[in-house]
């Protein structure tokens, strides 16, 4: 046996690996970020110059501002923005009281019936919104909420899977920290807003991020419920774009729209990278 | 096989980014193992035993220094080319495949001319199991095994191929106390039967005397000393090896040399033929004997019977531990009531180290 | 005790009564409504009861398109992206160098609005008047002829669907899978590798399995979620899916209740039960499936 060419072929095999994993990563990274960036320079191209090019130009020498101009100006950018703002807000707020009530009721209290419930709650996990969309529907313009911010932000605001994970949370917390707050005289309320939340932060924070992306991102139940274009939010709003928006066909002021209303969850994608990876991977599910 | 090691040393850039130098798992480290031999390497944790031993078995490569196994440079050599079984901390069983399919795993990787026939690879493994006595569990998967049973069946995979060197990882650290007792006459049972060279690394110094045929003390990447278990126990090269040999542990007073005698405090307990210096002296716990008129005053804190023997707790001001612990025959039973015990010391039980290198200090006593 | 039992509920009462109105009591109607014949939202009246909604959906070509183009989306991309996720979790698994910032990279798509970089995808793909588009300029290198991707054959369109769909459900199953290789004992690694195991049969024989808990996983909800696929397919071909022929069954559903062709939430609760029915049962398949071949 020949030791050094054995060692000489393994290092040689091994450096045409490394290089191809990277080549291959390399060309994915690029497919990901392509549209991104197509989408800033075909904002940045004056519209005339855009049409002008029958062979696209994967650069610009001429950047204008001008196409954010219109965004904000010929459509109602601003007003989608502002309602997607509230509603998720909103949403998101009222979410984490619902749920924090009820994952303490599971978690730490005791009545009659709790195990049942729960039970029950979990089986709810399987339901898939396409199937209680139709009477939500039925019931929200029985209402008389269509067109409203109440009519947007009530169905979506338990979430049975948020509760079940902060249940889990909360039941992992020793039961010596309630009864040494307990033998303090510490409410129950008080428990929960001054030891188990502070404690169980991480989790608190994972939810709050999914349910801002969720809320931020969601499109179905908003065009259902609005034609008002007052009570647009982001997405519908691209649709309207895109549909009726700016009279002709001006992508680069479509383009300039879209970055508008993709850059806050980058930002806060990039700002947060790390800690909304791994709450994806725990909690989180798409496609 | 015998296995050489020379001037092998291993760095790590340190794990902290901001410290610059690397950190030195093994230092200059050499040593031969006999053929047939069975290895312990011993060592507090964080002191490069397990370094050592992925660098015998290829997982990783050293920085510099060579690696023999007989006549075979090995040192660049992979893993796979060494003939090497590793037996894991924690076994590394595969969890879906069955004991069978496990043990069976290392033969299917071989190819061409090596690879065995399937009937030749099904009669190897079921000797490997019978070798370790798992043969009714073969068709488990390890998470219904017992940690001694995945330890066995851990032990097979790595003898089925008939490794040039066994080595051991840690290999009772995962087992409760009755089990470790068991399994380590067991280990030493399957090395006489097979002949394998083995290393075993742990940190237990128990577990290490009782079954190696030479032992490997390292500290800090550093060699300390090595021999057979009893001359490294009787004879040890400076006093961290003194301390870490020996349960109860050693204890350690600061003592000094004056006029030809050896003082522990007030206390001239031997004679010792050397040159006036201050001195840590070290006693191991069976080399005190109670004496009415002996010549070290201790406190008496507590005397606990231990059946046998009897373990007398003890004072002393200049003990550098909180207690002396001294073994003693259960016939030589101190007066529990009196506040003194008085001690003569065995001399080829006290060891004299030089206070700054620790050294060992070549000095007859008596 | 009682006033504790009281207490419990209290704290629930805000989560029970949302998810009844909106959830449980939603599932109970959607049954309702499917069987309601003649169902007038108008006057809330209804002239029979029976399955003639089901044989009406079932019998409307936008269905049977909507469910052929869903079946097509699904057996392409689930494999496809599973596949794809895989490969490139054990190439970021095997590098230590910029790992995280391809790792942020791939997961973007994740926090980005589906509806808006789909418009993107639109412009990449479109031929206009102006231009054939990008990726028309790219298929013009290799020497291939312009495609309509967005107006022209319905293998176009479907491909530009896929694709995005791709794109779109890579960084979640990326996100997961390498997480899952990474929580592999590195043991099982040094194991084989000084059993000199070969890289594929570690692959197949060591990491797969050890994963397979996760791929599966993946795989159940992969199929789910492309049952599901709706909003991909507006934000490339616009809210008139069913003109384009590129309805899905979820549109479908959307299209009978609201806008220009809604107004029957009957045919709507149909369309929504036999998706239901479909999801559930490739969901059961699958767990069958994995019942078998996951290890533990």
């Amino acid at each position: 046996m020949n030791y050094d060419s054995i060692e000489r072929r393994a290092r040689r095999s091994e450096r045409i690996r490394k290089g191809f994993t990277y080549f291959c990563l390399t060309l994915w990274a690029l497919m990901v970020l392509f549209p991104f960036y197509w989408m800033l320079l075909s904002s940045v191209k004056s519209y005339s110059a855009y049409n002008s090019e029958y062979v696209p130009r994967f650069f610009t020498l001429q950047p204008t501002l001008q196409n954010y101009v219109d965004a904000f100006t010929a459509v109602p950018l601003a007003k989608y923005f502002l309602n997607t703002l509230i509603f998720t807000l909103a949403t998101t707020a009222v979410m984490l009281v619902v749920i924090t009530l009820a994952a303490f009721a599971f978690a730490r209290l005791d009545f009659h019936g709790k195990d049942l419930v729960f039970t029950f709650f979990l089986a709810l996990m399987m339901i898939p919104n396409e199937l209680v969309v139709i009477t939500n529907f039925v019931t929200i313009t029985d209402w008389g909420l269509r067109n409203t911010f109440l009519g947007l932000i009530l169905p979506s605001v338990t979430s049975v899977f948020y509760i079940y994970l902060l249940k889990e949370n909360f039941a992992q917390i020793p039961d010596e920290l309630y009864y040494a707050a307990k033998v303090d005289g510490t409410s129950d309320l008080k428990y929960l807003l001054r030891v188990l939340l502070p404690i169980c932060r991480p989790t608190m924070v994972t939810i709050t991020i999914l349910k801002v992306i969720e809320c931020w991102n969601s499109y179905v139940w908003p065009r259902l419920i609005t034609d008002d274009a007052n009570y647009f939010l982001v997405s519908n709003g691209i649709q309207e774009i895109r549909e009726n928006g700016f009279g002709r066909e001006n992508i680069p002021a479509m383009m300039a729209a879209v970055v508008v209303i993709s850059v806050p969850l980058i930002v806060l994608f990039l700002l947060f990278h790390k800690k909304i990876m791994a709450g994806v991977s725990r909690g989180g599910t798409k496609g | 096989m015998k296995v050489v090691l020379q001037n092998l040393t291993k760095r790590f850039p340190n794990r902290n980014k901001k410290i610059k130098e690397d950190v030195i798992a093994v230092n200059d480290f050499s040593f031969e193992i006999p053929d047939g031999e069975l290895i312990g390497l011993l060592g507090p944790s964080g002191c490069g035993k397990s370094t050592m031993l992925n660098l015998i078995c290829g997982l990783q490569k050293p920085t510099s220094g060579r690696i023999f196994f007989g006549e075979d440079d090995v040192t660049a050599l992979p893993p796979e080319n060494r003939g090497v079984g590793l037996v894991f901390q924690n076994y590394a069983l595969y969890p879906h495949l069955t004991v069978r399919q496990n043990i069976l795993f290392p033969l299917q990787n071989l190819k061409g001319a090596a690879r065995p026939s399937k009937e030749e690879m099904l009669r190897r493994a079921t000797e490997a199991a019978h070798l370790v006595q798992i043969d009714t569990l073969m068709d488990r998967k390890p998470s219904e095994l017992s940690g001694g049973q995945q330890q066995r069946v851990a032990i097979a995979r790595a003898l089925v191929k008939m490794p040039r060197v066994l080595l051991l990882d840690e290999p009772l650290s995962n087992l409760d106390a009755r089990l470790r007792l068991q399994t380590r006459e067991e280990i030493r049972r399957i090395q006489r039967e097979t002949g394998i060279t083995t290393v075993f690394v742990t940190h237990d110094q128990e577990e290490a005397m009782s079954i190696s045929d030479r032992i490997v003390v390292m500290k800090s990447g550093l060699l300390q000393q090595i021999g057979r278990p009893q001359e490294v126990y009787d004879d040890p090269v400076n006093l961290f090896v003194a301390k870490f040999l020996g349960t109860p542990p050693i204890n350690v007073f600061e003592g000094e040399v004056r006029n030809g005698r050896l003082w522990i405090g007030e206390d001239a307990v031997l004679k010792a033929d050397l040159s006036d210096r201050k001195v840590w002296v070290g006693v191991r716990p069976e080399g005190f004997l109670p004496e009415q008129a002996g010549p070290l005053h201790c406190t008496l804190r507590a005397v606990e019977v231990m059946g046998r023997d009897i373990s007398v707790v003890a004072g002393h001001p200049a003990c550098t531990g909180e207690t002396i612990r001294a073994i003693i025959q259960a016939e030589d039973r101190p007066n529990e009531q009196a506040e003194t015990v008085r001690f003569a010391l065995k001399p080829y039980k006290v060891f004299l180290f030089d206070r700054e290198s620790e050294e060992r200090l070549d000095a007859a006593l008596s | 005790m009682e006033r504790k039992n009281a207490k419990g509920w209290l704290y629930l009462l805000p989560a029970i009564a949302f998810l009844g109105v909106f959830l449980v009591y939603p599932l109970v109607d959607v049954f309702v409504y499917s069987f309601e014949e003649g169902y007038n939202s108008a006057s809330q009246s209804f002239f029979g009861v029976g399955l003639y909604n089901y044989s009406y959906v079932l019998h409307d070509p936008y269905f049977l398109q909507a469910l052929k183009n869903t079946f097509v989306l699904v057996i392409i991309t689930v494999p496809l992206s599973t596949g794809l996720a895989l490969l490139i979790s054990v190439g970021l698994s095997s590098i230590q160098k910029l790992k995280d910032l391809f790792q942020t990279i791939y997961f973007l798509p994740y926090v980005t609005n589906t509806l808006a970089v789909g418009l993107v995808f639109m412009i990449l793909f479109k031929k206009t008047a102006y231009t054939d588009g990008l990726v028309n300029l790219m298929l013009h290198w290799f020497g291939a002829g312009p495609i309509d991707f967005i107006d022209g054959p319905h293998w176009a369109k479907m491909f530009v669907l896929c694709f995005y769909t791709v794109w779109v459900v890579l960084p979640f199953k990326i996100l997961i899978l390498t997480s899952a290789l990474a929580s592999v004992n590195q043991d099982y690694y040094n194991a084989a590798k000084i059993d000199g195991t070969s890289r594929q049969r570690i692959f197949f024989r060591i990491t797969l399995p050890m994963i397979s808990p996760m791929l599966f996983y993946l795989i159940i909800t992969g199929f789910i979620g492309a049952f599901k696929a709706y909003s991909d397919a507006v934000a490339i071909f616009g809210v008139n899916l069913n003109a384009a022929g590129m309805n899905t069954m979820v549109g479908y559903v959307y299209d009978m209740l609201y806008g220009d062709s809604g107004g029957y939430p009957s045919y709507a609760s149909a369309a929504a039960i036999l998706l239901f029915v479909i999801v559930l049962t490739i969901t059961f398949i699958n767990l069958l499936i994995s019942r078998k071949s996951v290890h533990y």
